[in-house]
């Protein structure tokens, strides 16, 4: 028993080993390139690290920062991710608060819509949208793109939220109320702190979505107007995959996934309950 | 879950409770049509227009010679082995990529569910590729396959330091395959941890006291316990890895021989103007996950409403 318990620790302890590198190691890749310098890049600088005399220092990232077309496509994705997650939020609550306590008709049918649409293949709406937009003026513009990321986040909004109504002990609320609440204070001070965190996790899920978007951003935007972070991206400098300035791109992939990082170190654990919530039981 | 009064009540009390189920019926309906609304908005009504659209050839390139062919575009689109070829390749990269997530997101899962030291820090670094952008996951593994920049040939052993992997369809399918595995593994190993967590650590102590070996315990009591929620997983994943275009954009641009059916139809639309065309596609498309959804449901049988605790 000692031998096998001392064997399986070390197993796990290789195991945990094995998930950092596999999750830190692309990351500090990224991180190392673009602190490549341009020259070295040309002239090809084969290596995880920046060989000697081909360290840029915060050069990429100062040319990145002063590109006009990359920081009109953060500010457009940060507010783009934002309203839509806002926006999905909002109706999500309403539709998941009738799902976990009302008794009506088509909830069935609501169900099977949100599911229908969370296997959608997304390539499939764009060309129709984009004719659909065209015509009636929302190509290249916020809305554009707020509609369709709505549409896709409900559905992972509905389930990860009605999954947390559904655990929330609602009898409370009258409890509060036999105790001399009024409704609304009984809504405020009972059912607002049950539901938040839920609420919470579905606007970080639904944040990760918009902001991870490729498909609509290249297809629904034509310039910096509404063009968000991934398309710019894949846009930096012409189209030809194979002769990019590559440590100028790692450095606003850096850039770019820095917001990502602070809300997974801040809400890691919210996260994680929000995504098994959401597929496995919700 | 039901709130509706069930009890046998008096004639005037069931009344009352009838108008309050006729109430709350009409306030559920309220509350979910903004979502319905919304939700089908952007998708049913384009599906519906591309279908009427697939039946036309109609090229934004030359608008006025749109005219009504029938099952013309489908026609052309079935009898092209590039068709075929694309979907060749989007299947076998859902094959691969699946089958490879499976195993070491449960493997990722295990190793999460039993450690102790530094748990934080490891569901904090697994939600990083998880968060990070696709086309930052595509850039990242295109540089690091560069012959010329890149770490991986230098890495491996067997591999020449100049070797192109972007040149044949294999090798670029390969680097492919490991951005889409590399982003979405995480994500795989959290839904298989939670199916984990829920398999009675009783059974598992029961089965070890009757003398089950480790791999005894994991076939016959593990497994078959969490079934739903590794048929969950795969359903889940094997869609979103058929719908592959991001990294094949980022990272190939659909060159030797790396186009996806979702790639293809994206090309058709919007770099072509071939509006019929790209509408029969996506119908195509459309209904290549639903035959595939539906096969995996049927063939695993997977029970949605069980995994989803509606029953």
């Amino acid at each position: 028993m000692g031998n096998g318990s001392a064997l399986r620790k070390a197993g796990i302890a290789v195991g945990a080993l094995l998930i950092l590198v596999w999750c830190l190691l692309p990351v500090a890749w990224i991180i190392s390139l673009s602190f490549k310098s341009q020259e070295s890049i040309t002239n090809g600088s084969p290596g995880f690290f920046p060989a000697d005399g081909g360290f840029a220092g915060w050069d990429n990232y100062v040319a990145a920062w002063e590109n006009d077309q990359f920081r009109r496509a953060i500010f457009n994705s940060i507010g783009i991710s934002l309203i839509a997650t806002l926006l999905s939020v909002i109706v999500a609550t309403l539709a998941a608060y009738a799902i976990a306590r009302l008794e009506f008709k088509g909830k069935k049918l609501v169900l099977t819509t949100a599911l229908a649409i969370a296997m959608f293949p997304v390539v499939s709406l764009v060309g129709p949208l984009f004719d659909l937009w065209r015509a009636i003026g929302l190509y290249d513009t916020w809305p554009g793109l707020i509609i369709p990321y709505m549409s896709f986040t409900l559905p992972l909004a509905i389930w990860t939220l009605s999954a947390f109504f559904r655990e929330i002990p609602w009898e409370m609320e009258q409890a509060a109320q036999v105790d001399g609440a009024t409704s609304w204070q009984a809504f405020r001070k009972v059912i607002v702190p049950l539901a938040a965190p839920g609420v919470f996790t579905a606007a970080i899920l639904t944040f990760f979505f918009a902001w991870n978007d490729f498909v609509f951003g290249i297809s629904l935007t034509s310039t910096e107007a509404a063009r968000p972070i991934p398309a710019s991206l894949s846009f930096f400098v012409g189209a030809d995959p194979f002769n990019r300035p590559a440590s100028l791109l790692a450095a606003g992939a850096v850039i770019a996934t820095i917001p990502i990082i602070v809300i997974v170190l801040v809400f890691q654990r919210k996260i994680v309950a929000g995504l098994t919530s959401g597929a496995v039981k919700g | 879950m039901t709130h509706t009064v069930t009890a046998p009540a008096p004639e005037a009390q069931r009344k009352k409770a009838s108008d309050r189920a006729v109430a709350e019926n009409k306030l559920g309906m309220k509350l979910v049509a903004p979502a319905l609304v919304v939700m089908l908005l952007v998708t049913a009504f384009p599906m519906l227009q591309a279908l009427w659209l697939s039946l036309s050839n109609y090229a934004l390139t030359a608008p006025d010679d749109r005219s009504f062919v029938g099952l013309q575009n489908y026609v052309t689109a079935l009898t092209d082995p590039l068709f075929w070829r694309t979907m060749a390749v989007t299947v076998g990269i859902m094959i691969v990529t699946v089958f490879f997530e499976l195993i070491i997101g449960f493997v990722f899962a295990l190793v999460m569910h039993r450690v102790i030291f530094a748990r934080g820090i490891i569901r904090t670094s697994i939600l990083i590729p998880y968060g990070i952008i696709t086309v930052v996951s595509g850039f990242a593994w295109q540089f690091a396959f560069s012959g010329t920049n890149g770490f991986v040939n230098l890495w491996l052993p067997f591999v020449e330091g100049n070797f192109n992997w972007f040149g044949e369809q294999f090798p670029a399918l390969f680097a492919i395959c490991v951005s889409e595995i590399w982003k979405t593994t995480p994500f795989m190993s959290l839904l298989l941890l939670a199916g984990l967590a829920q398999v009675s650590e009783d059974m598992i102590e029961a089965a070890k006291v009757d003398g089950a070996t480790w791999w005894q315990r994991l076939f016959r009591v593990i497994l078959p316990n969490m079934r739903a929620a590794i048929m969950v997983a795969i359903l889940f994943r094997a869609l979103d890895a058929f719908r592959i275009f991001d990294n094949i954009f980022v990272m190939t641009a659909g060159a030797v021989g790396t186009e996806s059916v979702s790639f293809l139809t994206y090309r058709q639309v919007i770099e072509q103007f071939q509006i019929g065309m790209g509408s029969a596609l996506s119908v195509l498309l459309f209904l290549s996950v639903l035959v595939i959804a539906f096969l995996i449901v049927k063939l695993f049988r997977v029970d949605l409403a069980a995994a989803r605790q509606e029953g």
